[in-house]
């Protein structure tokens, strides 16, 4: 496997455990909500992989997993968007 | 592969990781996810297929045609979600989020797999992991939507359930093992299926034992499972995008769950192979409280304690959001507060049913923020406090976590209302509380049982306090 990305692939992992270390437990379902919304970058995969699907099997299933990425990522951020817009500080 | 794409690659990296961190405080917290967002989209927009070129630019055929409807249905169904869901139901909604990006990380390996003609194990292992680790999280996040949402509330352990799991385990992991080496022709494809079949049942059989309170600590490993899956489709696919975003996620979340984890005071393997409350403690803390009972009080005579007194501390516990009484204890605090009371809120870190779940529930019911303190704020100055309002919690402010080693919630930290000069405590009835065993604060002197429904006592306590 290509070192490079054994490389990118730590450095992601430090700078995860880094900007989440300090975060006030007030914000953990939000947080848990955004970085849920992040991995609907599978949506990326979804549609690569149905753009070159060439059986029946392989265009229903890759439709299945656009679906399923969009709904994610959409959703998770549109959520996560309704639940910060409440948060205020006093008036 | 252009130098458009790198570079557009490590704006969406840096747009995704500013996020993140603008996520950890409330001033910068929205920003943080449109910002996360805008990358999104623009990763998005500047795709590249296979070859390199925009994948929006090709010929339109059926394949596109089915992208851009399957984006548009995921949209919609994505919208609707979000948009209906109740704040109460906010860890079912992640959970089933979390499901539908586990199932279409599985799916991805799995056609990525199925559709090469000879994969060096390397790429064999990543498509193999995303295909198994996607499917367990997708029926794991599944099951505990379903869990949350009361279909499936009772812990179910069978006998000999731990030796079925890793059995199932070992199966999977020795299956993943020979596929990776012997990753060639039809026979492969249908190991696959296996291969899926046995994730899907594994994170069913995984998650089906826990408890209810144990879930959100579940979600949020299965959600940084997913991240991995995530980032080892791509490194199928060759999209560095999607390999920085999922290993992010999958970090941070590990990181969120040992955090929760923390905050509970109970290890995650004890979260992941134990089902809670199966210690026999019981007898032992109806001992202690043989010949105890309980001090009730009525509306009016609470409102007076209230209004008199310098400093209250409301505790606010799931209960209050069953009540739906959110509203209620805002105008409660509101009133006090123009009486020259000072009022403030003390979270615990678990309190609802996720770590920051009941700040989101005030939030709704617009108390500011910075209204609202942590366990480890209020704690040292709890003996200044004139009267500490509990309401519809039950094992964060149980002193039994202090006190009584042998108590299951023992070494939890806890909010130590009982070291208040008062103590009012707004509860349905005696029933214990989540962790299913009995709370000595009831029992103590200067506590006084307010009994009945959260949002009646409060719209009663509210206009007692008005008239008074």
């Amino acid at each position: 496997m290509d070192t490079n990305l054994l490389f990118i692939f730590i450095l992601a992992v430090i700078v995860g455990f880094e900007i989440i270390s300090k975060v006030p437990s007030m914000l953990h379902t939000p947080l848990m909500s955004g970085t849920n919304a992040i991995h609907g970058i599978i949506l990326f995969g979804g549609i690569l992989t149905l753009a070159d699907a060439a059986s029946p099997v392989a265009l229903t299933l890759g439709f299945v997993a656009v679906v399923f990425g969009a709904a994610n990522v959409f959703g998770g951020f549109m959520v996560t968007d309704r639940m910060l817009q409440m948060f205020k500080k006093r008036k | 592969m252009g130098t458009v794409w790198s570079l557009v690659i490590i704006g969406v990296a840096v747009l995704l990781m500013l996020g993140i961190k603008l996520l950890g405080s409330p001033k910068t917290a929205r920003w943080g996810n449109r910002l996360a967002a805008i990358g999104m989209l623009v990763g998005l927009l500047a795709l590249p297929d296979a070859g390199g070129d925009p994948v929006w630019q090709r010929d339109w055929n059926l394949n596109y045609l089915l992208i851009v409807s399957g984006i548009i249905v995921g949209l919609a169904l994505g919208a609707l979600g979000a948009y209906s869901v109740k704040m109460t139901a906010m860890p079912q909604m992640v959970a089933l989020f979390n499901g539908l990006g586990g199932g279409a990380a599985a799916l991805v390996g799995g056609l990525e797999f199925a559709r090469a003609a000879a994969v060096p194990p390397s790429s064999a292992a990543a498509m193999l992991f995303a295909t198994l680790i996607g499917a367990l999280a997708f029926t794991g996040s599944v099951v505990a939507y379903l869990k949350l949402n009361g279909k499936l509330e009772r812990p179910r352990l069978f006998r000999g359930q731990h030796i079925v799991n890793a059995l199932l385990f070992i199966a999977t992991l020795a299956l993943g093992g020979w596929l990776t080496l012997h990753a060639t022709g039809g026979g492969a494809t249908a190991l696959l299926l296996l291969l899926a079949a046995l994730a899907l049942l594994f994170g069913v059989a995984l998650v089906l034992p826990i408890g209810g309170a144990d879930m959100p600590v579940v979600i949020s490993l299965l959600n940084s499972f997913t991240g991995l899956a995530v980032a080892a489709d791509g490194l199928v696919i060759g999209n560095l995008a999607m390999l920085v975003a999922g290993t992010l996620v999958g970090s941070s979340g590990t990181l969120l769950t040992l955090l929760m984890c923390k905050a509970m005071n109970r290890p995650v393997g004890n979260v992941l192979f134990g089902a809670f409350g199966s210690g026999g403690s019981g007898p032992v803390a109806a001992g202690a409280l043989a010949g105890k009972s309980v001090k009730s009080i009525q509306a009016d005579e609470a409102a007076l304690l209230l209004s008199y007194a310098r400093q209250v501390v409301i505790v606010p516990g799931y209960g209050l959001a069953v009540a739906q009484a959110q509203h209620q204890v805002c105008e409660l605090a509101e009133e006090l507060g123009q009486r020259g009371v000072e009022v403030c809120f003390a979270i615990h870190p678990v309190a609802g049913r996720m770590p920051g779940h009941m700040n989101v529930l005030l939030a709704e019911a617009n108390i500011p923020y910075d209204q609202l303190h942590e366990m480890e704020a209020v704690n040292p100055v709890m003996e200044r406090v004139d009267v500490c309002l509990v309401i519809g919690a039950n094992d964060v402010v149980n002193p039994a976590a202090r006190e009584e080693p042998a108590s299951p919630i023992y070494g939890m930290p806890i909010i130590e209302a009982d070291r208040a000069k008062a103590v009012i405590v707004l509860k349905r009835s005696m029933a214990a509380g989540f962790a299913g065993i009995d709370n000595h604060l009831f029992y103590k002197d200067n506590t006084r049982m307010l009994f009945g429904d959260a949002k009646a006592s409060l719209t009663a306590l509210v206009s007692q306090v008005k008239a008074s």
